[in-house]
C-alpha cells in the first residue's frame, strides 16, 4: 500500500476533479465528445457466421491499438443471424434509466424492432468508451450525435447489403423493424439473415449519412419500459449486493466516527473467537479519505457473523487529528458573521452599495440549510477477488473509471491489473461517484488472499458519507420604484476544508452565472468560510439543491414587497428571449424559462381564487441544461402542520427521448426533494454525525406523497438529460406556496426546523 | 447452532448450523442464495427485505430464522407461479414501468401482493396504510399507487389469480 499515513484527512481534490468533469465550468460548446469520421468505425465479423458487430473507436489511438491486435471496442451493436440485436450500454445504470434511453438512440437509427433489442452493460475501459459516468444529467446530452451515427451506420451498412443482394441501387431500400425492403420488386429480408454479409459492406462516409427527421420515429419520444424490469420483479441478482464468487467471504469494515481518526488498539483476539470470524485485522488507510480511511475488518462465513461480530468490537481511536466538527457552534456562529462584511467578493456588477442608499425598498433575510445526505437504499458494497498482482472488483459505481484509478493506488498496482465489473446501483444520487467501498474490499481481499463481499451497514452509511454541505445565504435586496429589482446581495456562509476554497459544491462554480445576476444591473455574491473537517461531496443537483431554494424563495419575497404577483414579477425579470452567457445549451435562454413558467402556472390553475390556509408556490431553476418550473398546491394548518396536495412540473429539456423514463425521473425528483426539505438533517457533534438510520432519518413515505404531474415542452434544441435538474425548483415551489397559504416565509431547510410537520 | 426445516416458496430447504438470532433476510441471501430480498436499514423500518410468512408480510431483517420453523415462506422468487406466469402486480410494475434504481421494488411487490390478498379492491387510502412500510428512495410512489390499482382491476376479472 502506498501513501501509508495517519496524518490529517485529505482533501477531496479528487472529487472536485470529478465535479469539473461533469459539470465543466469554461464556456464549453456542445457536448459532442467525440469527434467521428469513418475511420473510427471499425466492423468486426467476430466468429465466422456469427453476424454482424459494429463497434466504433474514440479516437485515433485506441483505433491503433484496436488494429494492432485487442478486440478494444466502445459502444457496439451486435446483430446475430438469428435477427438478435444485442446494444452495449455503457453508463452506469443507478436508477436514471440509461441503460433503456441510451440504447432506444442507437436503436431508432438503426431502424430496429425494439423487441428484437437485448441490452447489455458495457465494459469499463474509458480509454475506448470515453467517459463512463453517472453523474451531471449529461449521459443523453454527451452521448446523443454518437449514438445515432452508431445506429444509422448500421443501418446504412445493412441496406448496402440487401443491395447487394437483390442487385438493386441502395438508395430504393428502406429499412422498417428490423427489415430492409425493397418495394419495386417486393423484396424484403431480416437483419438477421443480413447480419453476415453487413459485415462485408464499407463503412459509409460520415459526412453523407443521413439521419431520421424525428417525425419519423418510431421509440425515441414514445413510453419504452425500462430494460430489466422483469428482472427487477422476479428478483434476479443485479444489484452489487448481489454479487456472489465461489469460496466467497463476507466483511465488514469499521472506521473511526470522527473522520480523520486512526486505529490505536481494538480487542482482535477476542473478535477472532467469535462464532464464523474468520479474520479480523487492522488497514491503516492510504491517507485518501475517498478511498481507504484506517480501520478494522472483520471477515466472516456469513454477513450476519460479521455484523453480529462487529456489534462486539472495541477499538480505541486515535482522534488526534480527526473531526471535532459542532454543527451547533457552526450553525451559531454564521449567526454572527451574517451582521459582519464578508470576507471575499466573489463576483460583483453595477454598483451594489450605491444602489443600498438610493432603493425605494429594500429587504433582508437568513436562509439556513443543514447537512444532508444520500441515503442511497441500498447500502454501500463492494465484491472483490485479489489474485496474483491483478484484482477484479464487482461494484454499484457512478465513476468506475475513476473507480479504477482508485483502487490501483489503493493496491499500489497499475490500473492496467484493475478490472471492474458494473453491477447495477441502489440509487446513486451522487454517493456512488466516491469508489471508497471498492477501496476497502480490495483492501482487504489482497490482506486475506481470497475473494469477498463488503457490506457496509446502514449507519456505516450515514456516518461515513460525502455529505450535502450545509450553509447560508445572507440577502439584502432591493427595490426601485417601478416594484422591479434593484440590487441583490448574496453572502454566502459556507465551509472549507482548507482555509481558502469553499468545500465541493459549497459556492456556485460559476458566480457570474448565478440567477438571476445575469438579468441585473447591481448584483454582488460574497462569501465567508468556516473551518471544517467533515467530508461533503456532491448530492444530485449539487449546489443547484440549495441555492435554488434560497434565491427562488427570496425572490418571492421581493415579488411580494413589490405587491406584484410572483408569476409576472419573474416573467418581467427575464425580459426579452435571448442566451443568457456562455450563450450554448448550458446557459439559461430566457425564453425556455419564460415558457415553462407560463405553462406551469396555467396547468396549476395559477391565480385562481383559493380557500383559506391553502395556496399554490412558483419556483424557476435552470441547471444541467434543462429549464424546470414547479408549482406546488399545499395547505397549512394552524399548527403547522402541511398537505402537499399536487406538484406541477413543466420541463424544457429537448425532445423527449423516453417519455416514461423522464416522467419518473421528474416525479421521483419532486418526492426526493420534498423528503429532504420537510426532516432531513445531518448534524454532528464532536465531529460525530448523529444521524444513524431511518429512525433518525426518515424519508418521505407513500402517504404523505404528492400527486406529481409532468408536462413537457419538447422543443427543437438537443436533448439534455432529466436526472436532477427538475429536483431544485421542488424546495421553493413548496415554501412559497407555504407563504400563500399561511403568510409564513420559511427561510430554515429543513422546515422541521420551524416547527413544520407533514 | 441448530437446523432448520424452512418452507420457501413451496419447496422444503433445510439449513444446517445456523445461528437462532439469524434474520432470515441474512439466510436467503448468505445461505440458500435467494438474493430478490434486500438488505436496507436492519431496523424494519424501510421495508425492502419484505417477504411473507404464512401470508403476512414481514420485515425478514428483524425476524430470526427461529421463529419461522415449519411455517410457509414466499419471497419474490415466488411471486410468480410455478410456471413463470407473472402475478398481476408484476405484470403491472412492467407495463407501468415503476422502478428506477428497482432496489425498493421486491419488498414493495410483497407488501402489495400481501394487500391484494387482503384486500382484492383497495381505495387509494388503503394502498397508503399497507404500503407505508415500505421506502422508495427513488420516490416512485405515484407509479406504485397506479401499478397496484391496475393489478387490481387485472385480478377482479374474472379468471383468478395467477
Amino acid at each position: 500500500m502506498n501513501k501509508l499515513s495517519s496524518g490529517p484527512v485529505s482533501s477531496t481534490s479528487s472529487l472536485e476533479a470529478l465535479f469539473d468533469e461533469i459539470d465543466p465550468k469554461g464556456d464549453i460548446s456542445l457536448p459532442a465528445n467525440i469527434q467521428m469520421d469513418r475511420r473510427s468505425f471499425l466492423k468486426v465479423s467476430s466468429l465466422l457466421g456469427a453476424g454482424f458487430m459494429l463497434a466504433f473507436s474514440l479516437n485515433k489511438t485506441a483505433n491503433a491499438s484496436s488494429s494492432a491486435g485487442g478486440l478494444e471496442l466502445n459502444a457496439y451493436i451486435r446483430i446475430s443471424p438469428d435477427g438478435s440485436i444485442f446494444i452495449f450500454s455503457k453508463n452506469p445504470e443507478i436508477g436514471q434509466g440509461v441503460k433503456t434511453s441510451m440504447p432506444m438512440i442507437i436503436a431508432e437509427e438503426l431502424d430496429a424492432d425494439w423487441n428484437d433489442v437485448s441490452v447489455e452493460q458495457s465494459p469499463i475501459n474509458e480509454k475506448l468508451f470515453g467517459r463512463q459516468n453517472a453523474g451531471g444529467s449529461r449521459s443523453i446530452a454527451s452521448n446523443w450525435d454518437t449514438l445515432r451515427k452508431v445506429g444509422a451506420v448500421a443501418r446504412h451498412m445493412l441496406i448496402q447489403a440487401a443491395a447487394n443482394e437483390w442487385g438493386v441501387p441502395a438508395e430504393e431500400c428502406t429499412a422498417e423493424k428490423s427489415h430492409v425492403l425493397h418495394a419495386r420488386t417486393q423484396q424484403k429480408s431480416t437483419y438477421g439473415k443480413l447480419a453476415n454479409k453487413a459485415a462485408t459492406v464499407p463503412v459509409p462516409s460520415l459526412v453523407s449519412l443521413k439521419l431520421k427527421d424525428s417525425r419519423d420515429y418510431k421509440i425515441l419520444g414514445k413510453r419504452i419500459t425500462g430494460v430489466d424490469n422483469h428482472a427487477l420483479v422476479t428478483g434476479q441478482p443485479l444489484f452489487g449486493i448481489d454479487q456472489t464468487l465461489p469460496g466467497m467471504l463476507y466483511a465488514v469494515y469499521e472506521k473511526c466516527p470522527a473522520v480523520g481518526g486512526t486505529v490505536e488498539s481494538a480487542n482482535l483476539d477476542e473478535v477472532r473467537k467469535l462464532a464464523g470470524v474468520k479474520h479480523a485485522f487492522i488497514l491503516k488507510g492510504n491517507g485518501n479519505v475517498m478511498e481507504l480511511k484506517p480501520g478494522i475488518a472483520i471477515v466472516a462465513t456469513s454477513t450476519w457473523a460479521a455484523l453480529q461480530a462487529k456489534k462486539q468490537l472495541k477499538v480505541n481511536w486515535d482522534e488526534s487529528n480527526a473531526s471535532n466538527d459542532s454543527w451547533s457552534r457552526l450553525f451559531n456562529q454564521a449567526q454572527h458573521m451574517k451582521n459582519r462584511p464578508a470576507e471575499k467578493t466573489l463576483h460583483e456588477k453595477g454598483n451594489v452599495e450605491g444602489a443600498m442608499q438610493g432603493a425605494a425598498q429594500s429587504i433582508d433575510a437568513l436562509y439556513s440549510f443543514h447537512f444532508a445526505a444520500h441515503a442511497t437504499l441500498e447500502p454501500q458494497n463492494c465484491t472483490a477477488w485479489y489474485q496474483k498482482g491483478a484484482v477484479e472488483v464487482w461494484a454499484p459505481t457512478q465513476s468506475p473509471g475513476r473507480g479504477l484509478s482508485s483502487v490501483a493506488n489503493t493496491l499500489g498496482i497499475n490500473e492496467d491489473k484493475v478490472t471492474i465489473h458494473q453491477t447495477r446501483a441502489g440509487g446513486g444520487f451522487g454517493r456512488r461517484l466516491v469508489n471508497d467501498p471498492a477501496c476497502e474490499a480490495v483492501a482487504i481481499s489482497k490482506h486475506i488472499n481470497a475473494p469477498v463481499k463488503l457490506q457496509w451497514t446502514r449507519e456505516d452509511d450515514m456516518a461515513h458519507d460525502f455529505y450535502r454541505t450545509g450553509g447560508f445565504h445572507s440577502f439584502k435586496g432591493g427595490l426601485a420604484p417601478d416594484g422591479k429589482i434593484d440590487f441583490l446581495e448574496d453572502h454566502l456562509i459556507t465551509f472549507s476544508h482548507d482555509g481558502e476554497k469553499p468545500v465541493i459544491a459549497g459556492a456556485p462554480r460559476q458566480p457570474s452565472h448565478v440567477f438571476p445576476a445575469q438579468l441585473l444591473n447591481n448584483f454582488r455574491l460574497s462569501q465567508s468560510l468556516l473551518p471544517l473537517k467533515t467530508s461533503c461531496g456532491l448530492l444530485r443537483a449539487p449546489e443547484s439543491n440549495t441555492t435554488a431554494w434560497a434565491v427562488q424563495s427570496f425572490l418571492h419575497e421581493l415579488a411580494t414587497t413589490a405587491g406584484t404577483d410572483h408569476l409576472e414579477f419573474l416573467l418581467e425579470l427575464l425580459g426579452k428571449p435571448q442566451w443568457l452567457p456562455p450563450k450554448n445549451l448550458y446557459g439559461l435562454h430566457t425564453g425556455r424559462a419564460a415558457n415553462v413558467i407560463k405553462l406551469a402556472a396555467e396547468k396549476s390553475g395559477w391565480g385562481k381564487p383559493q380557500p383559506a390556509g391553502r395556496g399554490l408556490g412558483l419556483a424557476f431553476h435552470f441547471c444541467h441544461a434543462g429549464h424546470f418550473a414547479e408549482v406546488a398546491d399545499v395547505s397549512v394548518s394552524a399548527d403547522k402542520k402541511i398537505t402537499v396536495h399536487n406538484v406541477t412540473v413543466v420541463a424544457d429539456i429537448g425532445p423527449v427521448i423516453n417519455l416514461s423514463g423522464a416522467e419518473n425521473q421528474c416525479q421521483g425528483s419532486v418526492i426526493d426533494g420534498l423528503s429532504t426539505m420537510l426532516g432531513l438533517e445531518i448534524s454532528m457533534e464532536k465531529g460525530r454525525i448523529q444521524q444513524s438510520n431511518f429512525d433518525t432519518y426518515p424519508l418521505l413515505r407513500m402517504p404523505e406523497a404528492p400527486n406529481v404531474d409532468v408536462h413537457f415542452i419538447q422543443s427543437d434544441y438537443p436533448p439534455t438529460g432529466a436526472g436532477e435538474p427538475a429536483l431544485p425548483p421542488l424546495a421553493p415551489a413548496v415554501c412559497n406556496a407555504i407563504y400563500a397559504a399561511s403568510a409564513y416565509r420559511v427561510r430554515t431547510l429543513p422546515i422541521t426546523k420551524e416547527g413544520f410537520s407533514i | 447452532m441448530t437446523d432448520y426445516h424452512l418452507n420457501i416458496n413451496g419447496k422444503p430447504h433445510i439449513v444446517e448450523g445456523v445461528e437462532d438470532s439469524t434474520p432470515l433476510l441474512w439466510v436467503l441471501r448468505d445461505t440458500l442464495g435467494l438474493l430478490g430480498t434486500k438488505y436496507g436499514c436492519g431496523i424494519a423500518l424501510c421495508g425492502a427485505c419484505t417477504i411473507h410468512i404464512d401470508g403476512i408480510p414481514i420485515r425478514s431483517c428483524s425476524f430470526p430464522v427461529s421463529a419461522v420453523d415449519g411455517k410457509e415462506i414466499r419471497t419474490i422468487e415466488g411471486l410468480a407461479g410455478n410456471d413463470g406466469a407473472l402475478h398481476a402486480l408484476q405484470q403491472a410494475w412492467i407495463a407501468s414501468d415503476v422502478a428506477q434504481c428497482g432496489y425498493c421494488q421486491a419488498g414493495q411487490l410483497m407488501s402489495a401482493a400481501a394487500l391484494l390478498d387482503e384486500n382484492p379492491n383497495p381505495s387509494d387510502s388503503d394502498i397508503d396504510e399497507a404500503m407505508q412500510g415500505n421506502y422508495c428512495r427513488c420516490g416512485t410512489y405515484n407509479r406504485i399507487k397506479a401499478a397496484i390499482h391496475t393489478a387490481a382491476d387485472n385480478l377482479s376479472v374474472p379468471r383468478g389469480k395467477s
